[in-house]
């Protein structure tokens, strides 16, 4: 009797956190949304907006190129979620266990800790016709001693958005797909099929990739909507005239003629129908795509296109390692260059200069983005895992409904909803500051982490907290001595992808901070619009480094713990 | 919708009665009282932070604001000035009609016009009371009262002018374009080799009102509002001219730079053969960074090119308003003028009437070294007037339906 009695007990907290975690993502992204809806129909009386009315949706029509510019944002979320995935899968398929996945796995979290906006600066430097790339090809003569007079960077297509976009989120994918692939017996899978007769690759989509798409699929989902609604990279590579719809709605919102906030607001709204959209043809997609493959699962293929899977998914993930490493290297050229115009290979002389310029200038902003990185990220774990230990000692999983409503933050394009919250946030006097930024940045932190950290918990056998019970350990006794050191690398890699969000995020914090928060991104983004790539190359490395010492804490620290417990380093 | 309308009902409720108790203005014509009443206030300067050299000396006036009035000063880094609009704006929407969270703004033009527009600046006309503003001799200067045609009203105070200059390559070009025509003519025969920035880029734009005021037949409806003017009739040569210009432009003119440094480095790295920016010695300052070649030199065109003045303002609800004045004071004053027109600190022209300066003062302008590629005042010429800034939104309006998305 005791026993069970304890079982059941839970901690207040832990029974606030489930409803906490979707007040906290649901709440401000409601509330934004509401803020953007009014104006979107002509309401907002600061600007003389008192009665309901359509002009500013006839606006948004009339207004030139906004239908191209929804076709790229479309195009950019579906595009770079399938090709994201594609890689990733075909990745895994053709080289599991081989020497390459292993470089690979030790590679992505170096991969991911790259913010979007250093990222995409490191690919422009690569590929616009002045890059690094170009500069070697006159080198071996191929060329008119002129940079090429042709359009990469800012192409029409958004092609090169579209590729900035995959450099990072295939490495995203493929880390969660590998804290995923332990909860699934990939190895016993794969024996079953080799058995049968299966070639490896063949044996790997056919019995692995099944088992494993439903526990990738909302990174896959947030991937899309990201891509489709992203402004930084697509200000940074995407196409100008007309560019990207989200980029446009921001340029709408800081137009000087007060007016076209209207416009914005309804732009805002449409943004939120095409990434709608986006989903939506993902999902009919996915409908079709399981159709077509169970006829061809269940053929009883033993080799489908070996050779292919292994080329595909070589070439895909080696070129996504190599550009976003190129245009690493480019950024750090640039950040000790005095100055390296085209031709040169190579800056005729290198300096510090640059550096001693910009570091004492980054430690107040490094501070800023330490702190409210740390404080986000603390609150979203706390909240996360409280309310995972609280699914579990219910026996209730949040349901599908509760579910959508925390990945929502992820689903709404920010641009849609973070003007809104801002003025909503004025409006009941919360100051703007450091605290409505942590506060913001906990509705995109919360979602990654407990994203991240949701398919490992749930799939930790239960049996373990059972046979702790049985042996009279109270619950939290439990969770704290075996439930969390089995959790140890799952929990330290949420952690690390969470403080790696909050370090990227731009939008949240330059709107709910009135621009007074001033914190790594906010500075390398103020900068690229100034175009200066030496100081460039120095923030942006200086903002990588948070999140990548992030991750090799949560890389190293298992290992160090688990140094002489070898069993637990295999178990994550 | 009930709910939103209740929710507006109690934010306007809130503004109200904190409009009762709002805190009297500092006045600035009694100075002594205002650098009295600055002391230990922080001042959140909103300015656009997208250059090292201005984010330098806008953290040397802070500290030296600091050392002599204990004003604190904070560089609030904006990427668009516009951010710094919306933001007063979401304030007086969420009813914050005193303690804001922008002192001082950086400021011209078309946002001057709309944050005027709408009330959302002081207006006691404190920036003709500023004891610096002497020194502009504005009676004889009045480019210092008329922001692209807008009276000033006192509600902003002059801090620094521009003017459009072309630069070019000495070694790779020996006759650059003068003139819009000349221009066309080369482009042509050099495609691929000119471009400007995407509008409503503000040099950009500036690129479209120069070449409107080269073109137009009849100069005078720019000098009134846009919908007092045919609007068809006068922008039609400049459409004429674009259209045979972009073809020949960089990438065909699919896409275009942001704005004017990145220009810089195009030209840098050789991919354009020439560049125009709104400061007269960007050209020496890039040269300086290594951004160009030593053979950069710089010109205007044969029939003038367009000049302005920028100026900084406090918005109606700004916390810090004594604060802001002492800094917009500090920021008029000779020597940090002086400073702000050195080209190894900035280089951007005084607003001051320097002739009419003290001698000592006018020995710091004096001292100046303005750069291998700078242009002498002289040799700038006169400055060609703005045209009225509604011009700025109808013309990038009318642009963006020619040739967005095309």
């Amino acid at each position: 009797m005791r026993v069970g009695a304890k079982m059941n007990t839970v901690s207040p907290f832990a029974k606030l956190a489930p409803g906490l975690a979707i007040s906290v993502l649901a709440g401000p992204v409601i509330i934004g949304l509401l803020f953007v809806l009014l104006p979107a129909f002509g309401y907002l009386p600061a600007l003389g907006g008192t009665s309901f009315s359509l002009d500013p949706w006839r606006r948004l029509i009339a207004e030139p190129g906004v239908w191209r510019g929804a076709g790229i944002s479309l195009a950019a979320g579906l595009v770079t979620g399938t090709v994201s995935l594609a890689i990733t899968g075909l990745f895994l398929a053709g080289f599991h266990g081989s020497r390459a996945f292993e470089a690979m796995r030790r590679l992505v979290s170096p991969l991911l800790a790259v913010p979007h906006a250093a990222a995409a600066l490191g690919l422009a430097f690569l590929i616009a016709p002045s890059g690094l790339f170009f500069r070697a090809l006159a080198r071996v003569g191929l060329g008119s001693g002129r940079p090429p007079d042709l359009l990469t960077v800012h192409d029409t297509w958004g092609l090169a958005m579209m590729a900035g976009l995959i450099v990072k989120e295939a490495p995203f994918l493929l880390l969660m797909s590998l804290a995923a692939l332990p909860q699934i017996e990939a190895p016993a899978r794969m024996v079953v099929a080799r058995t049968l007769g299966y070639r490896p690759a063949t044996a790997w989509l056919k019995t692995v990739a099944p088992a494993l798409y439903p526990l990738i699929r909302l990174p896959v989902l947030a991937v899309i909507a990201y891509s489709s609604s992203v402004v930084d990279v697509g200000v940074i590579l995407g196409p100008t005239n007309p560019p990207p719809l989200s980029v446009a709605v921001l340029r709408w919102q800081s137009d000087p003629d007060l007016s076209a906030r209207f416009l914005a607001a309804a732009g805002a709204l449409l943004q939120l129908a095409v990434t709608a959209l986006a989903l939506g043809l993902w999902l009919l997609g996915e409908r079709l795509a399981a159709r077509t493959a169970r006829a061809r699962m269940e053929s009883g293929g033993r080799g489908l296109h070996e050779r292919w899977i292994l080329l595909l998914g070589g070439i895909g993930m080696a070129l996504v390692a190599a550009l976003a490493a190129l245009g690493f290297v480019c950024l750090t050229i640039w950040s000790f260059a005095v100055s390296w115009r085209f031709p040169e290979l190579w800056p005729q002389t290198l300096t510090f200069a640059n550096w001693t310029h910009v570091l004492p200038m980054s430690l107040g902003p490094l501070a800023t983005t330490l702190e409210i990185g740390l404080a986000s990220t603390a609150v979203s774990f706390a909240i996360a895992i409280a309310a995972l230990e609280h699914e579990l000692a219910t026996g209730r999983p949040a349901g599908a409904w509760a579910m959508r409503l925390l990945y929502l933050p992820l689903v709404v394009p920010p641009v849609a909803f973070l003007f809104g919250l801002a003025v909503a946030a004025e409006s009941v006097g919360l100051t703007p500051g450091a605290l409505p930024v942590a506060l913001g940045h906990i509705v995109f932190v919360l979602p990654y982490i407990y994203l991240s950290l949701s398919e490992p918990h749930r799939r930790l056998d239960p049996r373990w907290g059972r046979i702790a019970a049985t042996l009279g350990a109270s619950p939290g006794r439990t969770f704290l001595a075996i439930r969390l050191p089995l959790l140890l690398g799952p929990c330290l890699t949420a952690i690390a992808l969470g403080f790696a969000v909050s370090v990227g995020q731009y939008l949240t914090t330059q709107l709910l901070g009135a621009g007074r928060v001033d914190t790594l991104t906010i500075e390398a983004v103020a900068l690229a619009s100034g175009g200066e790539r030496k100081i460039i190359g120095v923030w942006a490395l200086v903002q990588t480094l948070l999140p990548a010492a992030g991750f090799g804490l949560a890389m190293g620290i298992p290992r160090v713990l688990w140094r002489h417990r070898r069993a637990m380093l295999d178990a994550q | 919708m009930p709910l939103a309308k209740s929710v507006f009902a109690a934010i306007a409720a809130a503004s109200m009665s904190l409009g009762a108790a709002f805190a009297a203005d500092p006045d600035p014509k009694s100075w002594d009282a205002s650098t009295a009443a600055a002391k230990g206030q922080t001042v959140y300067f909103n300015a656009w932070g997208g250059d090292t050299g201005i984010n330098d000396y806008i953290a040397w006036a802070g500290g030296e604001v600091e050392k002599r009035y204990g004003v604190k000063v904070v560089h609030v880094k904006l990427t668009d000035t516009a951010d710094a609009v919306s933001r007063v704006l979401a304030e007086k929407t969420a009813g914050t009609n005193e303690g804001g969270s922008v002192d001082l703004i950086w400021i011209n033009g078309a946002n001057f016009a709309s944050m005027k527009g709408k009330g959302l600046l002081l207006g006691n006309t404190w920036a003709e009371s500023l004891p610096n503003f002497k020194g502009t001799d504005a009676d004889h200067n009045p480019s210092v009262r008329n922001d692209f045609t807008v009276p000033v009203e006192g509600q902003e105070a002059p801090w620094g002018k521009a003017q459009l200059v072309f630069a070019y390559d000495t070694e790779k070009l020996k006759d650059p374009p003068k003139s819009m025509p000349a221009l066309l003519t080369w482009a042509k025969a050099n495609p691929g080799r000119f471009t400007y920035p995407l509008p409503p880029d503000f040099t950009g734009t500036t690129f479209l009102k120069q070449a409107l005021l080269e073109l137009a037949a009849d100069r005078s409806p720019l000098n009134g509002p846009v919908d007092k003017a045919d609007f068809a009739k006068v922008t039609a040569p400049l459409w004429a001219f674009l259209d045979e210009l972009h073809p020949a432009l960089w990438h065909g003119g699919k896409t275009f730079p942001a704005n004017y440094p990145d220009m810089r480095h195009l030209l840098g790295d050789n991919e354009i053969g020439v560049t125009f920016a709104f400061n007269p010695s960007d050209a020496s300052a890039g040269i300086a960074k290594g951004e160009l070649p030593k053979t950069v030199r710089t010109y205007v065109l044969d029939r003038g090119t367009i000049g302005n003045v920028h100026f900084v303002a406090i918005p109606f609800n700004a916390k810090a308003k004594a604060g802001a004045m002492v800094l917009a004071n500090f920021l008029l004053s000779p020597e940090a003028q002086a400073r702000k027109a050195d080209p190894k600190v900035w280089g951007d022209p005084s607003v001051l009437a320097v002739g009419a300066l003290s001698a000592e003062d006018r020995a710091r302008f004096d001292a100046l070294e303005l750069g291998i590629a700078t242009l002498k005042p002289a040799e700038l010429g006169a400055p060609v007037p703005e045209p009225h800034p509604s011009w700025v939104d109808a013309l990038v309006k009318e642009w963006q339906k020619r040739y967005a998305g095309k």
